[in-house]
Formats: structure tokens, sequence, C-alpha cells
């Protein structure tokens, strides 16, 4: 498997890498850890005649905090992730997450640019930042903006990204200390995509929920941000009763495809129980239950 | 710029610097196999999945088969080929998978056997269930795998100046 020519961009800025992809257009590809893009192109599913290589870009890298957010550039890796004691502190459900993509050779190269920004919805990043209502940074030749998780992804590998454009770190509001997390995926062998999976993070104190916030990856042609489960569970003693009102609130917006991970029906089904054992495992990681 | 045209990559292979001209959709296990004849590391599925093809980049496991040679411009990459001694003596890994029968066809062998080099440089005494996790991306179509941990589990203990107690026996 051979995939087609092109000419290779190695831009050490993103100004210089927003002009390439500017001036090729849909004929450039912006390549980073490259495990979504060059299979397709081995596949001639993708033929890029310009590959823009991010990785000389010292300005997609690292991870820091900014006044009340996490900040994450576009290149750093999913083994970064999984290694950063500031995430591990602040943000353990990225680690968490991390570690249930692919397997680790993958994640020596995998990003978190390319796995939120390729739109591919069985991707597990999204709808973790869906939850932690993370912002997108999008740099394109008329400058900066951010657009919410919530609002970027429009269809299957369609999203907010514009001609020209390329993302180019994620800020994520820091949580309070001792918040509930937990990332909860189905899946049949290491590496597979989620059957169902969901993203939980909560806040407790006195014993009922505070805040809470669902999100859903791959049960529909997007990920998915669960808002009405999210209500049920806030300001709940997150009993049993609360627990199935989540889950069926969950369920009512999956709409998953009948495909080798099981039926439609099957799928659904597991969304509602995956956002259960997320949210049990959330509060019971929580600090003031 | 044709887009057929090649590009100069400079890098370190095994210890040696390493320059040439290659096409920029040349895949770093072709490099590696054709253009360097280091055919230790193997293409297997060619789609990512099954670890065949896996050698150490910067210190990093990486899929040779899902990168291309030009990324790997600067870098400083370790292949099978590497593993033994100077004086021909086997590293503790290769000795263990011999010692274990951590093989049977051998087609995964170098890619296992790169892939347990970095998980024991990141971890040097891991738990059985790291070992496993930390080789699932390395499939074998041979062994159940059971050997292949006590191998690691071998090479791990030998690293640190003990004896794996199975092996003693």
């Amino acid at each position: 498997m051979i995939p087609g020519a092109f000419v290779y961009h190695r831009p050490v800025s993103v100004a210089d890498a927003v002009g390439l992809l500017a001036r090729f257009g849909d004929d450039a590809r912006p390549l980073a850890g490259g495990h979504s893009l060059i299979p397709m192109m081995k596949l001639r599913m993708a033929a890029p005649a310009h590959l823009v290589d991010l990785a000389a870009i010292g300005d997609l890298r690292g991870i820091r905090e900014d006044g009340g957010a996490i900040v994450i550039g576009a290149n750093v890796t999913q083994a970064e992730l999984i290694r950063s004691e500031l995430l591990a502190s602040r943000l353990p459900i990225l680690r968490e997450t991390s570690l249930q993509i692919a397997d680790p050779q993958v994640r020596s190269k995998g990003t978190i640019g390319g796995n939120v920004a390729n739109g591919d919805p069985g991707n597990d990043m999204p709808a973790l930042m869906q939850c932690l209502d993370a912002g997108f940074v999008l740099t394109g030749p008329k400058g900066e903006r951010t657009v919410a998780a919530r609002e970027f992804y429009h269809g299957p590998f369609m999203t907010a990204l514009g001609s020209g454009e390329m993302l180019t770190a994620v800020r994520i509001p820091a949580r309070p200390a001792g918040h509930g997390y937990a990332y909860e995926k189905l899946k049949r062998k290491v590496g597979d995509y989620a059957t169902a999976a969901a993203a939980v993070v909560l806040t407790i104190a006195g014993g009922r929920v505070v805040t809470a916030s669902i999100a859903l990856t791959n049960v529909a042609p997007t990920p998915l941000f669960a808002a009405d489960a999210s209500k049920i569970v806030a300001g709940s003693a997150l009993d049993a009763e609360t627990l199935k009102r989540a889950a069926a609130a969950a369920k009512a917006i999956a709409d998953p495809a009948t495909d080798g991970r099981g039926t439609a029906e099957y799928r659904r089904e597991m969304t509602g129980v995956m956002v259960a054992r997320a949210l049990a495992k959330a509060a019971a990681r929580a600090k003031g239950a | 710029m044709a887009d057929t045209d090649t590009m100069a990559v400079s890098l370190t292979v095994n210890g040696k610097r390493v320059q040439r001209f290659v096409e920029p959709r040349m895949l770093l296990i072709h490099f590696l196999r054709e253009d360097l004849g280091l055919t230790g590391a193997h293409i297997g599925c060619e789609t990512s999945h099954c670890g065949a093809c896996t050698v150490e980049i910067d210190g990093q496991s990486v899929k040779a088969c899902t990168m291309f040679a030009v990324q790997a411009d600067g870098a400083t990459i370790n292949t099978v080929e590497s593993l033994a001694n100077a004086d021909g003596t086997l590293h503790a890994l290769q000795e263990g998978f011999r010692q274990m029968h951590g093989l049977q066809c051998g087609y995964c062998t170098p890619g296992m056997l790169m892939r347990a080099k970095v998980l024991l440089a990141e971890n040097p005494d891991p738990t059985e269930d790291e070992i496993r996790m930390g080789i699932s991306g390395n499939l074998c179509r041979c062994t159940g795998y059971q050997n292949i941990v006590k191998a690691i589990q071998y090479a791990a203990a030998r690293l640190n100046g003990r004896v794996l107690q199975e092996a003693a026996q």
C-alpha cells in the first residue's frame, strides 16, 4: 500500500503553515501524528497534493496553565498527555481517556489536535472536550478565533474549520480540585473505536451533585453533549432513579449505526450503560460525597 | 517543484549517520528495509494494527509503516539490528525470548523486542498486567502471548540483577 505522490512542506511557524494551507486550499492537508491521514492515503481514500507537516512548529507544543484554563498545544501527543503531571493533578480524565485510545505506539504519534480536528465520530477526545466545555483555538488567514467544542462538529469529518484554517490549541476551563470524573468506553479489543462511550465530570457537595456534564462518543454522526442528561443529574443525590433517568435521556439523543460493533439497538442500550457507569465512578471519585 | 522530486533526509540509524534522497511518499518502513537494507523490522498488516514494523524513534515506540521517511529527518532511530551487544552476545530481551520460548514463527518478534525495549526503559519493573498493556499494539498469532510475557519478565529480572524464578528452575 503506497500513498499517492505529494509535495512535503515542513513549516516552522503557524503563520507559514496557514499560508501554505490557504495557498493550496483543498489540495493541502495538515499532517500531525498522521495515524488517521496516512492510512487513508495508503488506501488512496485521501490523496492530497500537498502535505503540511506541523511537527517543526514549536508553538503547537506544550501544556500550560493560563488564567483559569489549561491550554494544550495541538501537537501534544497522547503519550505526552498521559505523562503530564499538570494534567494528572488538574484534569486526570485526559489521562484516563488517552490510555483508552489505540495502543502505545499509536499514542507516541497521535496528537490531541488531530484527534479533535479530524471530525471522526469514532475519536474519543471530541466528546471529552464537549464534556469539559473546551474551546478550540483556530488560526487562519483572517486571524485567530475560538470555537466551542460543543459547536465545532457538523457531521462526520465535517467541522467548523474553514478553508486555510488550522487548529492550534485547545483551551479547557480548569475544574475545581476534588471533582469527580470518568471516561467509560465499551470496545471489543485494544485499539478499537467505542461501541459506546461516555465522559462525565461532576462536583459534589453535602452528598448532592452540584454540577454535572456528560458527553457521548461514537453513537451518532458527531460527538454529543448530553445536555438533558447533565441537567437531570445536577442537583440530585445520584440515587438509582436518577441514574436510570440520566441514562434514558442519553439514550434518547443517541443515533448509532448498526456496524461490526453491534446493532443500533444494542449500541443505544450500551450508551445508557456507559453513562450510568461513568456517573457512578465519577461520584465515587468526587470529594464531598 | 514536481511532485516526484526527492528530498534530502539526514538521520541516525543504529548509531550511524545516514543521508539519503527519498520521495516524500516513501514510508519509513520501506526506507529502512529497501534503502538501508535493514530488514529486521517487518511489514505485517500495513494498517498500523499489528506492530511488526515497530522501531524506536527518539526513545519512543513507533510503527514505521505509518510514518513517512521525510518525517524522520533529524531523528535517532534504533531497529532490532541494534539490539545485540557489540561483542555479539544477546541483549537480555533476546535471551529472554530464547529461554522462555517467546517466539514460534518469529514474524512479530522484531517488533515485540523493540517495543519491549522501550517499555522496560520507561518502566524497568513492570507487572504482568503492565507488560500485557505495554505490548497491546503488537499482535502475535502463534504464542498466545504467555511466553512473550514471560520473556519480557525474564529480561526485566536480568536487567534488574535478578533471576526469573521460573527460568531458574
